[in-house]
């Protein structure tokens, strides 16, 4: 914007600014807002932002008629096994190809990147027969396995970029004072990489909590079903309770959205690395 | 850093008890039971048995079961060689499905690369307040496709959607438009979802990129008096190229496979005019349970999203090679 006057470029600049910020956080007030007015405000003909009478009704219906909070235990059950167990096998895999002697570790890498690419309706069909035959339909189990190779991919890349960053030089030290491989990766390199594994670790959690269509294939009643799922079956016989929905959707997403934007910056520097440069 | 003796580096590690010897051994000593080449192999094993069972195996035994009648319901699974294929050619709710995801992947793949791209440039610049605008765009990206799905229902809803309130109040239409309800526009609400959800993201994506070109650079255009567009199309646009081509690519691989987003507002309706290919398989799968159809459908679909990648992957190294 170097050809424009100084006033004029930064009216632009700050209008620009304006409309990304209306456009990133405008629907989620919006729906925030709707979460607290009554049926009868939301249908009125003229919306307003600043609910009037506030009310609670739509959270209690999410609650005590639909249940909503066994929907967040599944999910955070499943969510933080599948974080674990992300960051475990991922950052053995990680540690392996950048820190040990591995023959074509790039193929490896570019193998790992491409799985991710699969579409996903092309693996729910067998899956669900391999779940069905080990009787694991209706299991955290089988939820936690598929979300596992789901998140595996992005938490490597990430994971093996923040090692390559790491000093040669430690691995010699460490060698020399006898340290094994085991050792080298659990005493050292994960309590130096720990800003790399919270990142991470939150990238896998929210692929979990977020995941729609195998919860949907694999689960059938909600002793198992994940907020996704329960969030899509949210409807009335007469209407559409579009109230309870954004109170719903206020819970499920207001936790994430804090936890985003407290690791922002580690978020879009892991996210970079991970799917752009190389 | 955390340095501790060997004995206490054993213990607290959950696998060494078993292999403490061997991680002794490493890499001075020969090791007395494992041999250091072996290292490597045991730690990929875990990640490898992973993505070889829920992504590998999978992806071929659809394969496979898209050459077989297998349907949960009559219980038969015998080879049928190519006559799933031969139904999907001529199967119209295919082909339907098929344009539908082309145009949704074009279309929202175009948007979000050319507006992102403007939201970067706007966020490459200084201006107080950047943090927080920049903190907001994940908000999109952060929040469940589903809740994405279901908020876009009720900013669009027919009756009581603000959207309609807006632009009615605004002049710009004269009666309520029936969004996802009316085949004509349903397609473009999902699209305005999508292109919602993914933009802002795609734009922090840019910025890194944009960043990276030198200031230098820049400075250097500006003392010779190059207009801010000149500056844009001749410096920033060709060294943010790459970055741009590969993530429309990653875009456009993920746009391709979009379920979510329609399963959860239309459904594939009204009168199939958002049916998607991973919506129409899911159907084909879960509500007919004609495992062997559906298998062709998502084969076609794996075919389909390899062609694009291919093509892509092509088109990128020309680019490159030209650049040489």
């Amino acid at each position: 914007m170097t050809g424009l006057s100084s006033p004029l470029r930064s009216f632009v600049l700050y209008l620009g600014a304006a409309l990304i910020l209306l456009w990133s956080a405008g629907p989620f007030i919006w729906q925030f807002s709707t979460s607290f007015q009554l049926d009868k405000a939301l249908t009125s003909g003229t919306p307003s932002l600043i609910p009037d009478p506030l009310t609670f009704e739509h959270y209690y219906n999410a609650f005590v008629e639909k249940q909503l909070h066994r929907y967040v235990w599944n999910s955070l059950v499943v969510s933080l096994a599948t974080t674990f167990l992300c960051l475990f096998v991922g950052s053995l895999a990680a540690f392996a190809l950048s820190r040990l002697n591995v023959r074509g570790r790039f193929g490896i890498l570019m193998v790992i990147l491409s799985v991710s690419m699969f579409p996903q309706i092309a693996l729910v069909g067998p899956l669900y027969l391999v779940a069905s035959n080990l009787g694991l339909l209706d299991t955290y189990t089988a939820l936690i396995i598929t979300y596992l190779a789901l998140g595996l991919p992005l938490v490597t890349w990430v994971l093996f970029g923040y090692f390559e960053t790491l000093p040669r030089e430690i691995d010699e030290a460490a060698r020399m004072d006898g340290v094994g491989v085991l050792g080298l990766l659990w005493h050292i390199i994960l309590p130096m990489s720990l800003p790399s594994l919270v990142t991470t670790g939150l990238l896998a959690f929210i692929t979990a909590w977020n995941e729609f269509l195998f919860a949907l294939a694999f689960t059938s009643n909600i002793d198992r079903q994940t907020i996704p799922v329960g969030i899509a079956n949210f409807t009335n016989q007469y209407y559409v309770p579009w109230g309870d929905i954004a109170a719903a959707s206020a819970v499920v997403t207001v936790p994430l959205i804090v936890l985003v934007l407290f690791f922002q910056r580690h978020i879009i520097e892991g996210l970079t690395q991970g799917g752009i440069k190389e | 850093m955390r340095w501790r003796p060997r004995s206490t580096a054993s213990s607290a590690d959950p696998m060494s008890a078993a292999v403490s010897s061997s991680a002794s051994g490493w890499p001075r000593r020969r090791s007395k039971l494992l041999p250091a080449a072996l290292w490597p192999l045991i730690l990929l094993t875990p990640a490898i048995v992973s993505l070889a069972s829920v992504s590998f195996y999978p992806i071929v035994n659809g394969f496979y079961l898209s050459f077989t009648n297998t349907s949960l319901i009559t219980q038969e699974q015998e080879f049928t060689g190519f006559s799933n294929f031969l139904r999907l050619w001529s199967d119209a709710q295919f082909w339907n499905a098929w344009w539908h995801t082309m145009w949704f992947t074009f279309a929202s793949t175009v948007l979000e690369t050319v507006i992102g791209l403007g939201m970067a440039l706007i966020l490459c610049e200084a201006f107080k307040g950047r943090g927080l605008v920049r903190a907001a765009m994940l908000v999109p990206w952060a929040m469940p496709t589903v809740v994405t799905s279901k908020m876009f229902g009720w900013l669009f809803d027919g009756q009581h959607g603000i959207i309609n309130y807006i632009l009615l109040h605004a002049g710009l239409i004269d009666q309520n438009v029936n969004w996802y309800g009316s085949p004509d526009t349903a397609m473009t609400t999902i699209i305005i979802a999508d292109v919602w959800k993914t933009t802002p993201f795609m734009a922090l994506l840019l910025l890194t990129g944009l960043q990276t070109v030198p200031t230098s650079l820049l400075e250097a255009a500006r003392m010779d008096g190059a207009k801010a567009w000149t500056t844009f199309w001749h410096i920033r646009l060709p060294l943010l190229m790459p970055t741009l081509l590969i993530a429309g690519l990653f875009r456009a691989l993920d746009a391709f496979r979009v379920f979510d987003l329609v399963y959860v507002l239309t459904g594939g309706g009204p009168a199939d005019s958002t049916e998607t290919l991973s919506t129409l398989s899911y159907k084909v799968l879960f509500s007919t349970l004609e495992f062997g159809y559906g298998s062709a459908v998502s084969t076609a679909m794996f075919v389909t999203e390899l062609a694009i990648a291919v093509a892509f992957c092509l088109y990128l190294m020309r680019q490159i090679r030209r650049a040489r």
